[in-house]
Parts: C-alpha cells; sequence; structure tokens
C-alpha cells in the first residue's frame, strides 16, 4: 500500500448547513485520503453525514471549511471554465435511486451521451451512436435499449445506464452513493460484480457509500465509519470487521443481520454507549495500527492500543 | 399437534391492467402455525405483498381473485365482506407497514392513534383505552411515553415511528400480525432493536406472524419456518434451518449466494430478471435464469416433493429420475453444516 499513489485526499472537510437560526454540522472535520485503484467504503447510519461528504468532495456543495485535493490540486480552488471541466471529467457520480436520477423525457443515447456532448468528446452523431452502445455493452445493456426511456427499464437495467453514463466520460474516480440500496437482492449482486469488473477493465478507483456493512465489506478495500458528522474509524475492510477498534464500530457490526440461522441464535449485539468517554475533549484521528486510525483524544489512546493488541 | 391459524389454499390472484392480466399470485397454499413466524422471501414482484394484502382484505381494485381460499377459524377471509372485514382488520388480524413515515396519521396525537383500535374494536371506555396507550407505549420501548402520548408522528424519528406503528397493530392482541417489510426503511441498530422487541413483544401475547423480506439475515434470525417466493409462487418452503442449510431449489440458491457473508470473496450473481406475469412462463418460473435448468423445466411445472417432514420444494432436481447435480460451494458448505447438525 505503501508505493500507492493518493488520488484524492480530504483535509479537515467540514459542510455546515443553515437550518432556520441554527446551523447543522452534516460533515465535521473529516479527512480521509483515497488511493488510486482503491475501493473506499463509507459507512454509517442515515443523518451521518456520509452521503453528503461524498456530494462535497465532487463539489457539489461549497464546502464550510477544508481541503479536497485531487491529484494533487485544490478542488476548491480550480480556476476557469477549463479547470472545472477536467475535475469533472475525471471525477463522476452514480446515485442512489435510480429511478429518479434518469430524466424520464430523455432517451437512453441521450441520457449516456450528456457528458459526451458537454466535454465535447465526439465527433459527429454516428460517433455518439458508436460511443453509446460501446458503453451499453460494457454495462451488459445491448444497443437496441439506446432509443428507449428511463420508464422501459427494470431497477437494476436502470441502475446500469446510471453506471453507463457516469463511465461515458472515462473518469479516474467514482462517488457512488448507496448504487444498490434500491435493488433487489439478486440484483443487487449483479450491480456489485458488474462494478468490480468495471474497476479492473478501467482502473477506476471508487468511494462507495452505503449503509449495508456486509455489501461494503465485500467491495471495499479500506472502510471508514461515520457517526454524526464525524469520521470515527478508518482502516483496511479486514481490520475494521475483524478487529474494530471504536465501540461504536463494534455495535454497528454486532447489529448485522447474517444469512445464518445458528450465527443468528448466538448474536450478541453490543449497544454503543458515548457516554463512557468525555465528549468535550478534543477529539481527532489517531494512527493505533499502521493504516488504522481511531477518532479520540490523546490521552485516549492507550485504551485503543490495548484494545488492538486483544485481538493478537 | 400444532394448530393452525391461517391455512392459504390454491390462492391465485389477477391484476387487470391495459396492458392485460397480470397473474400476480398463482396457485399459493401456505398455512401459519400458531405462535409462530413465518417468512416469506421474495424479490420485488414476486407476490409476497399482494399475498398479506390478500389475507387482511386490502387489495387494489384492479385485483381480481380468481380462486382460492383462506381459511382463518371456519371461515373463509376470501368470502368477507366489507363490513366484516372491519371487524377482523386490526382487532384479529393486523399489520405493520413497511414506511413508517406514511402510514400514521399525521393530524393525529399518537396517543390517539394507538388507543382508536380499542376503542373501535373491544368498546373500551376512552380513558381505560388511553391508559392502555400509555402501557402499550412503555411496552414498545418509547421513553417519557407520559409526555409523548401527546405529540404528533412529525415529533418522532423512523425507528420510534415504527414503535408507534408495532403499538398500535398489537393493542388488540391480534391472533395475526403481518408484517410487510417492516424494517427495510431502518438503520441497522435500530432494526436490530426492533426486530428484538417484536420477538419479545410474539412471546407476550402469542401472535403469530407473517414476516415478508427479502433481506435473508433478517429472515435467519426472525423465523421459525421460511417460504420461498418467486413470480408469484411459492418454490420452497421448510423450516429456517431446512431453507438455511438444506436449499433444494436452485432460486434459493441463488439468493443466498448473492448475499455476501462476511467471509465471501466471490458473489455469485442471479443472471437476468423474472419473467413478466402477464405471460407467466409454462414451467419452472425460475427455468430461463437457472443454469441447472432441465428440458422438462420449461414444459412442466414441477410438483413439490418431499424432502422432508417439514420441508419441500418445487424443483424437477428432486425427481428420482433427475441428475444429480453439484450445488454452488456455499451451498455444499451449508449442506455439509445440516449433515453435522442432523448427526448431533
Amino acid at each position: 500500500m505503501t508505493e500507492k499513489k493518493k488520488i484524492l485526499e480530504v483535509k479537515n472537510l467540514k459542510q455546515y448547513f443553515k437550518v432556520g437560526r441554527s446551523t447543522v454540522k452534516a460533515v465535521d472535520d473529516v479527512s480521509f485520503d483515497i488511493y488510486e485503484g482503491e475501493t473506499f467504503g463509507l459507512v454509517g447510519e442515515s443523518g451521518s453525514g456520509k452521503t453528503t461528504t461524498g456530494r462535497s468532495i465532487l463539489h457539489l456543495y461549497e464546502p464550510t471549511d477544508g481541503e479536497i485535493i485531487f491529484e494533487g490540486k485544490d478542488v476548491n480552488k480550480l480556476k476557469g471554465k477549463k479547470e472545472k471541466l477536467k475535475f469533472h471529467r475525471d471525477a463522476q457520480m452514480i446515485f442512489q435511486d435510480p429511478y429518479a436520477s434518469l430524466n424520464p423525457r430523455m432517451t437512453v443515447e441521450d441520457i449516456i451521451a450528456e457528458g459526451l456532448d458537454i466535454h465535447q468528446q465526439i465527433k459527429n452523431k454516428a460517433d455518439r451512436k458508436k460511443r453509446v452502445i460501446e458503453l451499453l455493452n460494457l454495462v451488459g445493456l445491448s444497443k437496441e435499449h439506446a432509443s428507449r426511456f428511463p420508464h422501459e427499464f427494470s431497477g437494476g437495467q436502470r441502475q446500469r445506464i446510471g453506471i453507463a453514463r457516469a463511465l461515458a466520460i472515462n473518469p479516474k474516480f467514482i462517488v457512488a452513493d448507496e448504487p444498490i440500496s434500491a435493488l433487489d437482492v439478486s440484483i443487487q449482486a449483479q450491480v456489485v460484480n458488474l462494478m468490480k469488473e468495471l474497476q479492473e477493465k478501467k482502473k477506476l478507483t471508487y468511494l462507495f457509500i452505503a449503509h449495508d456493512l456486509s455489501m461494503v465489506k465485500f467491495i471495499s478495500d479500506r472502510i471508514g465509519v461515520m457517526r454524526f458528522g464525524k469520521l470515527l474509524e478508518v482502516g483496511t475492510a479486514d481490520e475494521v470487521y475483524n478487529r474494530p477498534l471504536h465501540d461504536y464500530t463494534k455495535s454497528l457490526i454486532s447489529a448485522v443481520p447474517i444469512p445464518d440461522p445458528e450465527v443468528e441464535r448466538k448474536r450478541q449485539r453490543i449497544q454503543y454507549d458515548d457516554s463512557k468517554f468525555d465528549p468535550r475533549k478534543p477529539r481527532s484521528l489517531h494512527e493505533i495500527e499502521p493504516g488504522h486510525f481511531v477518532r479520540c483524544a490523546d490521552d485516549e489512546v492507550d485504551y485503543y492500543l490495548k484494545a488492538a493488541k486483544s485481538y493478537l | 399437534m400444532t394448530e393452525k391459524v391461517l391455512d392459504v389454499k390454491n390462492l391465485k390472484i389477477d391484476f387487470h391492467t391495459y396492458a392485460g392480466d397480470v397473474k400476480a399470485i398463482r396457485n399459493v397454499s401456505f398455512h401459519l402455525n400458531k405462535g409462530e413466524t413465518l417468512a416469506i422471501v421474495g424479490e420485488s414482484g414476486s407476490g409476497k405483498s399482494v399475498t398479506t394484502r390478500t389475507i387482511i382484505g386490502l387489495l387494489a381494485k384492479n385485483a381480481e381473485i380468481v380462486g382460492g381460499e383462506i381459511d382463518f377459524h371456519g371461515k373463509n377471509l376470501l368470502a368477507t365482506k366489507e363490513k366484516d372485514w372491519r371487524k377482523i382488520r386490526g382487532n384479529e388480524i393486523s399489520m405493520i407497514f413497511q414506511d413508517p413515515m406514511t402510514s400514521l396519521d399525521p393530524t393525529m396525537k399518537i396517543g390517539q392513534q394507538i388507543a382508536e383500535p380499542l376503542i373501535k374494536h373491544k368498546g373500551v371506555s376512552k380513558k381505560e383505552a388511553w391508559k392502555k396507550a400509555l402501557e402499550m407505549m412503555k411496552a414498545v420501548g418509547i421513553p417519557d411515553a407520559e409526555k409523548r402520548i401527546n405529540q404528533y408522528p412529525h415529533q418522532f424519528s423512523g425507528g420510534m415511528r415504527q414503535r408507534i406503528v408495532i403499538a398500535i397493530a398489537l393493542i388488540c392482541e391480534p391472533e395475526v400480525l403481518l408484517a410487510d417489510e417492516p424494517t427495510t426503511a431502518l438503520d441497522v441498530t435500530v432494526q436490530a432493536e426492533i426486530l428484538d422487541l417484536m420477538k419479545d413483544l410474539q412471546k407476550k401475547i402469542g401472535t403469530s406472524i407473517i414476516f415478508i423480506t427479502h433481506d435473508l439475515g433478517v429472515v435467519a434470525g426472525m423465523a421459525d419456518r421460511v417460504a420461498v417466493m418467486y413470480a408469484g409462487e411459492i418454490l420452497e418452503y421448510g423450516s429456517v434451518d431446512d431453507i438455511f442449510y438444506n436449499p433444494q431449489h436452485p432460486y434459493t440458491w441463488g439468493l443466498i449466494n448473492s448475499m455476501p457473508t462476511l467471509e465471501s470473496e466471490e458473489l455469485e450473481s442471479i443472471p437476468g430478471t423474472p419473467p413478466n406475469l402477464l405471460d407467466p412462463p409454462k414451467g419452472d418460473p425460475f427455468a430461463p435464469r437457472n443454469k441447472y435448468a432441465m428440458k422438462i423445466d420449461a414444459e412442466r411445472k414441477p410438483p413439490f416433493f418431499k424432502v422432508s417432514e417439514t420441508h419441500y420444494a418445487a424443483t424437477w432436481l428432486l425427481h428420482p429420475n433427475a441428475p444429480k447435480v453439484v450445488p454452488p460451494a456455499e451451498i455444499r458448505r451449508r449442506q455439509k453444516r445440516f449433515a453435522e447438525m442432523k448427526e448431533k
């Protein structure tokens, strides 16, 4: 992992929203890196700020504070149309709801080619059609689908269209915001497998946002756990799952239902108690094991070091 | 001898649409034992929700019950008139819906909503019902119940709202509770709490539950028995151990295989999509997506073959003349465990 290049660095990202007179700290001081070619999973419950983080990274919001560095350049300080267009060519998004994210009045061809048009990557109509057909084949659809409208497709097929659209302009990095939550189990596996296959073929990097922990574990190389706008734990998928350090991560994992009746009968849930530590202390991410971070105060490091040792 | 609370026999339901008749339920039979939880698993469009809605008499206007019978205490529910349904619904049979955000009345205090079934069905006085509602709120784990009984749904979180919905459904201590994906809209930690709550209350009240979900993890933790539905038919049913450790139908294999376990390295997805029920397939409905399919699967519907006293599956693979196929690795692993469990 050491020689791997960082494609994205998120540094102290803060995203606040004004709601009436108060401020909601949707994302509060979140930092992590994503390496080229990996899948970084972001998990957390609703309201934890995982979606907001993904959207802020793509500059769909103006961050309140912090830096987002994509391939060495601060996304918030891109100058001119050209630089901004380049960033949005390299970084794309797949949305959660395949029913809401496709314009019902556009044909599949127009939906997929919209990015190609904007970024002027096609010479003529025939070329446009050819590219769309290539993309459709890539995601397991056929050329007959190009002239149809979104309502003619099932949820899984729509999500494939969404993936084809994201891939149209050859991005390097894709934010996938709960891309499978709206799909049936058998279709979820299809889409996840497709995403994995495309990642290998196209050398893609993913930020995979989801609340389904078992699926995140399956697809991710590294995982970050969020709660109330803060990143609590970051590590490899194996570390976070099999050797979680933060109590919240433990409680989250203990709540995941496993499709195995014997395991379920024995399951012990761990309740998360956030009053264990003084909540007022300043906290930041500390590296407990190489590459395995926990958000804690300076004097709590020992506690987590011990926790890490208990797994050995 | 276990007592049958509900017996569904040869249920057939069509939906009339502009495109033609959608044969949503095609000859479905199952029963529910007293005090047990029966999980019906299946993908969207498999007919699991339509089946439960039929049991509580809430089918859409364009639905037609083509045939069958639902026996509930010697009474055929399918022949029940709307007037009589009102005595059953919320009283003897109640239902929890998927989305707690839309299944409560936003203009009514939640105390009123919980107390209403008692007043309507049991003729309890308002004051008494209010007291019972308060007890019920405590039973479903709503903190600060004395204060919150006077609040409105928008003042509650999703998990709390689902607790309220459960309180409403169970206040008359119904014999049968239908739960249609009651935790799908909730976060995992909240889901775990709600499932524990349902199990607790079931023990207390002795309600029989039909639990509808597509999450096999939830099924493994909740169900006593499982029925697997696909394209309007039940393909396999058995005890929870039968289905998870000794599945027989290739569709059940596919479902189990497409769920990541914490160890899985690869996910095997089921190719293709479910059939169009405007023109349902003649044979095994799963045949077009089934790599183990034989010629006969496309031509003739397989009957239920008996695997054990509790376990039946509708697949030609169980016919004595069928060739032996090797199920996927994950299924073989589970079947090995099943054999070990049997020995003990």
